[in-house]
């Protein structure tokens, strides 16, 4: 026995070794900072898919300022932010609408970041139909109007893309246009804002609701009620649809949470969520 | 002396713990997600659920049969695209294909395994469904969601039929040949229904990958609550349905939501069980 039992001891050493710092890391300090006054920590922020590209800028910023810092941005739609953000699984739910009732209760302190408007878009070989009505637009969404050419555009049908149900967007959408009228069985249901404009911009005939932040030449955002969908008219109040963007944290924050969020409601914050298309509101 | 024997025990003892862990995990999912789903099906009853034919939550409605129908539908046609490619790939690996052709076909059989379920949808959704709708519908549809099934069911049919083929006994080849047999007869008639109960446990296998496919699913195949009769309508899944709706569900709904969850795992529980039946009366026949 003479090499053996050294080989044996050495990799009992090594993977002692790995599975201690693999202790040590797991079980750092969360929100803390260190001695010296610098933040440090981890932040994790999950839900609305409207807030989340917003959230990835400002967390690239906070980083700038702050590299200790590691945040974690992820999306799941804002149902998902509430109930994470309730649960305790993440320390910023992010929710693209007005909390529900049911949700109410449960320790929640609402943060708001900014407005966001929804576009209705279409693919941009449908120039003959370049604005509509709130009226049409519900009519289209509850299956009351099935061809192009009932508002002036070509003769075809026309395909309602929406998203799922849990989504802030489509809850936004539901309060400010549907008005409880519910939206059609037949419509395609895709999972996130940008799933709906990869499915517009495939589709001539296709018509479909997303956050002003994900707009980009690939589909064509439609007047609403003679409004142009920009970003100008949305922060004059002249657009009709638009909805408050939240971060959501159960009580409140404290440490680099909090660090973030008063970063994300600074001036700073602000111009950052102006240079994405939302609307800032300090 | 002591130390050797201690040894061989200890590992014993490690090995049955290790199996032991895997098997308690499976079983706590299980029990996790009927207890969740008990009060769901008191609630609604068990009929009502499976047979019921509208899932409107906001109205207490929860019949799963569309979403069934939609699974059912979407599986049979991905199955019947499936089957007949990975079988003619299983023999052309098996018997056909030189040397090299098979180095370089493995592989990358194997390696369409690897790829995220997320990129076969993002893949349907961007080349597919335009496609499809030039034939007709709005291309989210239960043909799209076959298509990119038989993509993700082609590895497991292929590499498990292709392993039935070549468990087959030499001697049956052989001996076909040495009758006068061409190779297609032999293969077509002497390899394959001897491989018989391999290929069809392959079949099943792929089967109950494709009824457990859900990212997939909800980006190519539309997501409307509705009975598909033609493969261009659009459908939901009852793993599209879990998952499009969990994030928003409360009370009743979120137990009904786990009650869709226990019928998939029973299902999919009985068809790999059928497998592995099968598998084990082929080779008890010698056969495969």
């Amino acid at each position: 026995m003479s090499l053996k039992p050294k080989r044996n001891w050495l990799l009992l050493i090594i993977i002692a070794g790995l599975v201690a710092s693999m202790g040590v890391v797991g079980c750092g300090d969360g929100n803390g900072g260190d001695g010296n006054g610098e933040l440090s920590g981890t932040i994790t922020e999950a839900g609305s898919t409207t807030v989340q590209p917003l959230a990835e800028k400002l967390a690239e910023a906070f980083k700038v300022q702050f590299p200790k810092v590691t945040i974690t941005i992820q999306g799941g739609g804002s149902s998902t932010g509430v109930k994470s953000a309730v649960n305790g699984t993440v320390d910023i739910g992010a929710a693209s609408r007005e909390l529900k009732a049911s949700e109410e209760g449960q320790g929640l302190v609402t943060h708001l970041l900014c407005r966001d408007g929804i576009a209705i878009v279409v693919h941009p070989s449908n120039t003959a139909v370049t604005g509509l009505t709130t009226a049409q637009v519900k009519d289209i969404y509850a299956g009351n109007i099935n061809n192009w050419q009932d508002v002036s555009g070509a003769s075809a049908s026309i395909e309602v893309i929406a998203r799922e149900e849990g989504s802030g967007t489509r809850a936004a959408f539901e309060e400010l246009v549907m008005d409880d009228v519910p939206i059609t069985a037949s419509a395609t249901l895709l999972p996130s804002n940008g799933n709906v404009r990869t499915a517009v911009s495939g589709d001539p005939n296709a018509i479909g609701f997303l956050s002003f932040g994900y707009l980009n030449d690939s589909v064509v955002a439609l007047d609403i009620d003679g409004v142009a969908g920009t970003e100008q008219n949305a922060a004059a109040g002249t657009y009709p649809i638009v909805r408050p963007l939240y971060f959501l944290t159960k009580g409140e924050p404290t440490g680099v949470v909090k660090a973030f969020i008063d970063f994300a409601k600074s001036s700073e914050g602000q111009a950052i969520a102006e240079a994405e298309g939302y609307i800032p509101v300090s | 002396m002591i130390s050797r024997y201690l040894i061989d025990r200890s590992s014993k003892t490690v090995v049955f713990a290790c199996a032991t862990v895997s098997f308690v995990i499976l079983l706590a999912i299980f029990v996790f997600t009927l207890k969740e789903a008990l009060p769901a099906f008191k609630e609604i009853g068990l009929l009502d659920f499976i047979f019921g034919t509208t899932w409107r939550p906001g109205r207490e409605e929860y019949g799963i049969l569309p979403m069934i129908v939609g699974s059912v539908y979407v599986t049979f046609l991905a199955v019947l695209m499936a089957v007949p490619l990975g079988i003619a790939c299983a023999i052309l690996l098996a018997e056909v294909a030189p040397y090299r052709v098979r180095e370089v076909l493995r592989p990358a059989v194997e390696l369409l395994v690897g790829i995220p379920s997320v990129v076969y949808g993002l893949v349907g959704m961007v080349l597919l469904v335009p496609q499809i709708r030039h034939i007709g519908g709005s291309g989210f549809s239960v043909f799209a969601a076959a298509l990119v099934l038989t993509a993700m069911c082609l590895p497991t049919i292929i590499s498990i039929s292709e392993d039935a083929i070549r468990a087959v006994p030499k001697t049956y080849k052989e001996g076909s040949l040495a009758l006068g047999a061409t190779r297609w007869q032999t293969t077509w008639r002497v390899t394959l229904p001897a491989a018989r109960s391999g290929i069809v446990a392959a079949v099943i296998l792929g089967m109950g990958r494709a009824i457990g496919e859900t990212m997939a699913m909800i980006m190519v195949i539309g997501n409307a609550i509705q009975f598909p009769v033609s493969p261009l309508d659009k459908a939901r899944t009852l793993t599209g349905n879990i998952a499009v709706e969990i994030t928003y569900a409360a009370g009743t709904h979120e137990k009904a939501l786990f009650a869709t969850g226990v019928v998939l795992f029973i299902v999919i529980l009985a068809i790999n069980s059928i497998a592995v039946l099968i598998l084990k009366r082929g080779s008890r026949e010698g056969g495969a």
